[in-house]
């Protein structure tokens, strides 16, 4: 039966697809579905649950990971698109026990209230302070304008990119 | 409330508990009681203060000579 | 109570702003949400929902869903037990449960786009939206009533044919209900004013916005025993509700609270939760089912919408004599609009001897609304505290002398009569008066400067706790209250500060239901206040118990041992002072473990009224009618700030969702009832980029009835912004909005008949 035919009512799942891929430095593969979107695939296949779901139209930013050093929702791209990219997601923010500057200053700052969006934005902050070590206030509010939080108003998100922006420049 | 009260807003009961204080209104106002009460015990809409303070022992709540009781809406949860 | 350390004191923990303890989990990803949970065997569910905002079912028809490869059980109604029609306490709400049952699956009407009608469970979650398409349901259309003007007409269609309130009779309404709140003599008041103001509002129905949609798994065992695990505010309340739902007895099923990423009042009732349970039953596997967000705004529970008619006077040297304010807020499909709330804070900060105060919860084809951080009060707020701003000007005053001088102070009597203990109103207020922000200059075109106040009651209810001494000397705390802002840290800190121990020495948990004792939801302020109430008498009970040990210990009377600095001590010989860390170690010799308990049941509303002030400079774009937010202070009441970072993100997180009620967001129904900005594009909440830092003005004034002072912080800040905005666009541009959302095409429509009245008018004069 060809991939995805309807026929009376019955739907066969897709064919699924082999993907290889880098995430967070590791060589992983899996299989999935054509129709099954890259997040679907880090929660449900890769059982990576730090990328969050919050509105599977990439306007909350809860979902973003980086893919080739470039942010993306990972609800508007499919699975199979992954293959041969590089990509990070925020499981990969910490090195083994040592939590990137980011990380830390989120938790000094109090960053995060319910934690929802957190994941969303430590990757969006990364990308930013990878390609702009020492962004303006506004260049920040710019960069995570991509990235919705309903509980902290974001004056202490800006902080702790401020923050770890000094930190990292210090070489922390 | 008023209007079961023939309009007055502030009524004399006497009692040692709100139990108490309930019939006593009720004699007062016949059919009051059924309006505040619920198998016995206080209506889950309402909430009731004695002197300031809202009760937590329903009908068992003690009141003093000279306590002040409010019925007022009871505010769900709210957050 | 114990030693009551009430507001004074030098505390070692409290006040201090440790990491939250969950911290690390939640920024590397670890942190399980509702949705994170995955079970072997797990099936996924997806529900149907109506397309229409009113109308009849005339027949489900699921056979051709139910024969999809992939698809195991399909639920509706008809899968219900039959649900009574009356008021109960379900949990420790007031509720319907027949209503409650209505709401989670349509049982003969749909009532607004989006009802739940059915749910599917499959084997993946895209065969069970394929089979959700195949599900056959034939509406009889009846015409979509949409707002409390619609509902309130002598001949508007009927959406719940039995719904009767007590002054139409046996009249089918779509008026649930009517509150009066009365004193003195209204008209007499308004004929005693040098100055009447008077407007109508009518502010839109706006959602939580939690970034999280609503989750529920759900497992059923063959002995009859079912759990959930799911996001939510109050795992006791979902517990209780889907017992009553499902017609179980509330020991049968257990709820484990899974992280939750929001709620602010919309996570405190059920919608997937039973569905999880009943597909979970009729399939004999785990289920998940999720909302998408979509689903959220369609279908779970905004806030009322509502028109508010307000008339105040004052004499002309600012002393209101009287205020009349009618109410009408939209409740949604089934009664329960917080009206009842918005009544009594609306004029809640000041002494007015002469109100009338009418409120009325008015059903309409919209999703049924749930609380919302502070339900009620803020669209009460955008009327009264621009009415109020008015009355200033026209007084000459400045708009913070103006409340001042009307004040409630401790003593004063609340609108539902019973009278205020200590209070910070006026304290809150000159805090803004003081701050910086208030102080400064503000300079440049179509640029204004607006204030507002705000009430929130807070509430107290029920909380259990647990702390056990390890023995190694550090504690674990168990309570039931959902840890949706950082509370759990704030339980850490003041079981830390009771034992003298460090804060990193204490584990807190938030335990399910089977765990902890009763607790009621995380909502109306009341966690820091009643939970760590609870928490700081569990850890004085087990404080109590190691003094007995080391009075055991050194054959002394417990009340001959000390507990100072971390160490307990007592006179005598040879007696060398014992830290919790060395008791710790014998306490298995001493009698067996430590375990201090405590339960609280501290009274409803109104155990720690606080108030908030907000500031706001704000520039328009006079040609866009766009509003930017140039400066933003708030300034909160908290009895006693136990984590002030986390009461100032309480402050900042209630402030800017103030900010996006007063400017953006608003559902926007079609004519025929359909939501049309059902999703994050176009239901607009602020980013990032539209807000500035948000200045924060930490006030004390202690509880008098709770041990450290604490009054409760989550919600009382959301109440003041749109007020505030509106204040200043009034300075900024000389009109007076009465309508939220400000949206630019409603602040430009406003500024170019403003303009328009004063070019006749000059035009006139020449």
């Amino acid at each position: 039966m060809a991939q995805n035919e309807k026929t009376n009512g019955k739907v066969h799942p897709a064919k699924k697809t082999r993907v290889e891929t880098t995430i967070n430095g590791e060589t992983v593969e899996f299989l999935c579905e054509p129709r099954q979107s890259m997040l679907e695939v880090l929660r449900d296949v890769l059982e990576l649950t730090g990328s969050k779901e919050g509105c599977l139209t990439g306007d909350c930013g809860a979902c973003s990971v980086i893919i080739d050093g470039r942010t993306v929702c990972s609800c508007l791209m499919f699975g199979v698109e992954a293959e041969g990219k590089n990509i990070t997601t925020v499981e990969g923010l910490a090195e083994g026990a040592k939590l990137h500057p980011l990380q830390q200053k989120f938790l000094e700052d109090a960053s995060l209230q319910c934690g929802i969006c957190t994941p969303g934005f430590l990757i969006s902050a990364k990308a930013l302070l990878d390609r702009n070590p020492n962004p303006t206030e506004a260049e920040i509010r710019y960069a995570l304008a991509g990235n919705l939080c309903r509980c902290t108003g974001y004056d202490k998100i800006v902080h702790a990119v401020l923050d770890a922006a000094k930190v990292m420049q210090a070489g922390g | 409330m008023r209007k079961l009260t023939g309009g007055h807003d502030r009524v004399t009961v006497s009692g040692k508990n709100l139990r108490e204080a309930i019939a006593d209104l009720d004699r007062q106002f016949p059919g009051i009681a059924s309006q505040l009460l619920d198998d016995g015990d206080i209506k889950a809409s309402i909430a009731v203060a004695i002197d300031g303070e809202v009760g937590t022992s329903g009908v068992l709540d003690t009141i003093r000579e000279n306590s002040e009781i409010h019925f007022m809406p009871s505010i769900a949860g709210g957050t | 109570m114990a030693e009551s350390t009430n507001g004074n004191g030098n505390y070692r923990v409290i006040g201090t702003r440790p990491i939250r303890h969950d911290g690390v989990d939640k920024v590397t990803g670890r942190a399980k949400y509702g949705a994170d949970y995955a079970f072997p065997g797990m099936l996924f569910g997806k529900v149907l929902r109506s397309p229409h905002a009113h109308a009849n079912i005339k027949s489900i028809n699921f056979d051709k869903a139910l024969k999809m490869p992939g698809v195991k059980a399909i639920v509706t109604a008809a899968d219900l037990p039959e649900a009574e029609d009356s008021t109960q306490q379900v949990g420790e709400a007031a509720m319907n449960p027949r209503y409650l049952s209505m709401n989670i699956l349509a049982h003969d009407k749909v009532l607004y786009d989006g009802h739940a009608i059915a749910a599917v469970a499959a084997t993946s979650i895209h065969i069970a939206e394929e089979a959700v398409r195949l599900i056959e349901v034939e509406y009889e259309v009846l015409p979509p009533v949409m707002t409390v003007d619609d509902a309130m007409k002598k001949n508007a269609a009927i959406l719940l044919p039995k719904l009767r309130n007590k002054e139409e009779g046996d009249h089918p309404t779509n008026t649930a209900s009517h509150l009066q709140f009365k004193r003195g003599d209204v008209a007499a008041g308004l004929q005693a004013a040098d100055f009447v103001v008077e407007r109508e509002f009518n502010t839109a129905m706006v959602h939580q916005g939690y970034i999280e949609p609503h989750n529920a798994v759900g497992l059923y065992n063959s002995d009859g025993h079912g759990t959930i695990y799911c996001s939510t505010q109050g795992a006791f309340d979902v517990r209780s509700m889907c017992a009553q739902v499902l017609g179980l007895s509330v020991g049968m099923i257990k709820v484990v609270p899974a992280e939750i990423g929001g709620g602010f009042g919309g996570k405190t009732t059920i919608y997937l939760e039973p569905l999880s349970l009943m597909l979970a039953k009729k399939t004999g596997h785990p289920v998940k089912l999720v909302m998408t967000r979509g689903e959220v705004l369609r279908a779970s529970g905004p806030t009322s919408g509502s028109k508010i008619k307000i008339k105040m006077g004052c004499t002309r040297d600012g002393k209101i004599t009287g205020a009349e304010v009618w109410m009408a807020y939209e409740a949604g499909a089934f009664p329960g609009s917080p009206v009842g709330a918005g009544a009594m804070c609306v004029l809640a900060p000041y002494n007015i001897d002469n109100f009338q105060i009418d409120g009325y919860d008015v059903v309409v084809n919209r999703p049924k609304t749930a609380a919302y951080r502070a339900p009620g009060a803020t669209n009460a707020a955008m009327a009264g505290e621009t009415v109020i701003d008015e009355l200033a000007e026209k007084c000459g005053l400045d708009p913070i002398e103006f409340r001042v001088a009307n004040a409630c102070k401790e003593g004063s009597a609340q609108i539902v009569g019973p009278p205020y203990k200590r209070i910070g109103f006026i304290e809150t207020v000159e805090a803004i008066k003081n701050s910086p922000h208030y102080k400064s200059e503000l300079k440049g075109a179509n640029r204004g400067r607006g204030m507002a106040a705000g009430f929130w009651f807070n509430a107290g209810m029920q909380s259990s706790a647990t702390v056990n001494i390890q023995t190694d000397g550090t504690a674990s705390v168990i309570t039931g209250s959902a840890d949706i802002g950082g509370s759990r840290a704030s339980m850490a800190m003041i079981t830390a500060e009771v034992l003298g121990m460090e804060v990193t020495d204490v584990r807190p948990t938030v335990a399910d239901t089977d765990s902890v004792g009763h607790t009621d939801v995380t909502g109306g302020s009341r966690t820091t206040f009643a939970t760590g109430m609870a928490v700081y008498n569990a850890a004085q009970d087990a404080l109590k118990q190691l003094k007995e040990r080391a009075a055991k210990t050194w054959e002394k009377k417990p009340e001959d041992v000390k507990f100072e600095d971390g160490k307990f001590s007592a006179e005598g010989d040879g007696i060398k002072p014992m830290t919790v860390k060395q008791l710790a170690g014998r306490l298995a010799r001493t009698g067996g473990p430590v375990t201090g308990r405590a339960q609280v049941s501290t009274g409803g509303i109104g155990v720690g009224p606080a108030f908030a002030a907000t500031c706001v400079d704000v520039e328009v774009d006079p040609d866009t009618g766009k509003v930017q937010i140039l400066r933003c202070t708030v300034a909160q009441d908290a009895g006693k700030a136990i984590h002030p970072s986390y009461v100032e993100g309480q402050m900042q997180g209630g402030t800017s969702q103030g900010l996006g009620w007063a400017l953006n967001e608003e559902y926007f129904y079609d004519a025929k009832g359909t939501l049309r900005n059902s999703g994050l594009l176009d239901y607009r909440m602020p980013t990032c980029l539209d807000l500035p830092m948000i200045e924060t003005a930490i006030v004390e004034i202690p509880n008098p009835i709770h041990p450290l002072g604490v009054r409760g912080v989550g919600e009382v800040s959301i109440v003041p912004p749109p007020a505030a905005v509106a204040n200043a666009i009034y300075r900024a541009t000389g009109v007076r909005m009465t309508e939220l959302p400000m949206s630019p095409p409603r602040l430009l429509k406003a500024m170019l008949e403003n303009r328009r009245a004063h070019d006749l008018q000059a035009a006139a004069a020449d």
